[in-house]
């Protein structure tokens, strides 16, 4: 079970429901800008890559992909598809065999 | 790496703001993504041309190639982290780190996101957790309103459900995760339950479903939402957190506000928490009823290609160990009590025992356990081995949770690379 953190609060609990804030240590929560990095590196390959570095990038960046192990090129269709039809990527259609025998190429296997 | 601030100037202003900070408008988004496309890739290779840093790799070790990961340095908030992906964030804990207590230092805890627009900047006067739905009164708080709700804490690991997926075999699709995307952290916050009793929750509620300020590029894409049963989020347990480790949480841990759902995987631990609906109906949402469902079998265990089988969503955590302190393939002297140490949980409960073997798993000693700091949280182990003749041993550990169960000899699978939790071995050569 969740435990009360300060000791006064086992003596202050028996007084109120609630707790006054007064009796709890003030935590410093502070308003928070950061930069985050972009990961804007395109997918290697020259021309061979255009098709994957036009569709693909918006959403992600090329590294997640790159760290995959090899799987069945079937795997690598199914992973277009589900970026298409769940993710709702907006795939260029006709970009989709280029994508995929890219992956296929890349990162492909008869695994399965 | 290049961070958004620098390379800002060279993108386009719609860029600028597609990146972390707004949704690309929606009616005239399909023309302007070929042009908007041309010019990251253009800005892609322009910045190309800087001399790259000098990079600190990782070796994983992981059953097949790529096994190497960047250490990187250069997310805010962060030290060094394993990089498994820069956009949106995947970030994994060094193994290392876990070696040095039972509590996971905010700036090594490691990171994961489903959508990559993560507001970059939030202001703690302007933040409102909304809680509506099936209530007596839809509330608006602040930070302040929570602050002043009573306070609790409790220490939990955190764990992704894929955490170790790069170790599947055959492998399979995802974030190629070693052992490192778990932590343990002393969560501060306000019970789950008190919230939803001052909104009222009405008769005939049966869940309530979460939802954090991320959002995915593309704006009809399924929001990133989880529900838990409403018993279990009114259980006095599940927290909703605004500090770990005694401190604000890091912006890409979830600041301002995260759930806490002790004992169940890190996917219902919804970061940057801004909305609590309270709903009369189960929740048939992508993130609940596909992704994050497992195989309801025992260990969540199929053979790869069978089909038909039940799926339920990933819930409880199950007991997992580890070692920290010897690493696969070192070389310890023979004939001697060389001290071996790890880390170890229960899952949804505590930890009973945590057991050594150096003989392949004929025989298991026992181990003597750290300091019990709860029973959802990581608790360390300490033993010494004896190795008496010399060359290549296993070192096996295995967990005992409070209920009784134990890591398996066999690790399991599942297409979706969810809770492993075999029993680990490093081997280790006496000299």
């Amino acid at each position: 079970m969740c435990k009360p953190i300060p000791a006064i609060l086992c003596l202050t609990t028996a007084l109120a429901v609630s707790t006054p804030a007064w009796v709890q240590e003030q935590p410093q929560i502070k308003s928070t800008t950061v930069d985050l990095p972009t990961g804007d590196d395109l997918f290697p390959g020259g021309t061979a890559a255009d098709a994957i570095n036009n569709n693909c990038l918006a959403c992600h960046s090329a590294d997640m992909v790159l760290n995959q192990p090899m799987l069945p090129p079937a795997t690598w269709e199914a992973e277009v598809y589900k970026m298409i039809r769940i993710y709702r990527a907006p795939v260029d259609e006709t970009d989709v065999p280029a994508i995929v025998a890219y992956l296929a190429k890349l990162k492909g296997n008869n695994q399965r | 790496m290049r961070h958004y601030s620098i390379s800002a100037g060279s993108l386009p202003d719609d860029l600028k703001i597609s990146h972390g900070l707004a949704k690309t408008s929606a009616p005239d988004r399909t023309p302007s993504r070929r042009s908007l496309l041309r010019q990251i890739a253009f800005a892609g290779v322009s910045l190309m041309a800087e001399p790259a840093l000098a990079e600190q790799l990782i070796k994983l070790p992981l059953p097949s190639d790529p096994r190497e990961r960047p250490l990187s340095h250069d997310f805010p908030q962060k030290a060094g982290m394993i990089l498994q992906r820069i956009r949106p964030p995947l970030l994994e804990t060094p193994m290392e780190v876990f070696d040095r207590g039972a509590f996971t230092p905010n700036d090594q805890f490691y990171v994961r996101w489903h959508w990559a627009v993560i507001p970059n900047s939030v202001d703690v006067n302007r933040f409102r957790l909304s809680v509506r739905g099936h209530v007596d009164h839809a509330l608006s708080l602040s930070i302040e309103d929570i602050l002043r709700l009573p306070r609790v804490e409790l220490a939990a690991v955190n764990q992704c459900s894929g955490n170790s997926r790069g170790l599947f075999w055959p492998r399979v699709p995802g974030a190629q995760w070693a052992n490192g995307a778990m932590g343990n952290a002393k969560w501060t916050g306000v019970r789950l339950k008190d919230v939803l009793d001052r909104a009222g929750v009405k008769n005939g509620a049966v869940q309530v479903r979460l939802k954090g300020l991320d959002e995915a590029v593309v704006p009809d894409a399924p929001d990133f939402r989880k529900s838990l049963a409403i018993d279990h989020a009114r259980d006095g347990e599940v927290m909703i957190a605004f500090a770990m480790n005694g401190e604000q949480l890091p912006l890409l841990n979830g600041f301002p506000l995260r759930l806490v759902v002790p004992g169940w995987y890190s996917t219902y631990w919804v970061k940057m928490l801004c909305d609590i609906e309270v709903g009369d109906k189960p929740d048939d949402n992508y993130w609940m009823a596909v992704a994050y469902t497992i195989p309801d079998t025992p260990h969540a265990n199929i053979v790869p290609g069978q089909s038909g089988v039940k799926m339920i969503p990933i819930n409880r955590m199950v007991p997992r160990s580890f070692f920290t302190k010897v690493a696969d393939g070192a070389s310890i002297p023979a004939n001697t009590q060389v001290p071996v140490r790890g880390i170890a949980f229960g899952g949804d409960t505590g930890v009973a025992k945590v057991e050594l073997s150096s003989d392949g798993g004929k025989s298991w000693q026992a181990t003597t356990l750290g300091t019990d700091y709860g029973k959802y949280s990581f608790r360390q182990w300490e033993a010494s081995v004896l190795l008496s003749e010399k060359g290549n041993h296993a070192l096996l550990v295995r967990c005992t949770n409070l209920a009784g169960d134990v890591q398996p000899n066999e690790p399991n699978w599942n297409g979706s690379g969810f809770m492993r939790n075999v029993i680990e071995t490093v081997h280790v050569n006496a000299i």
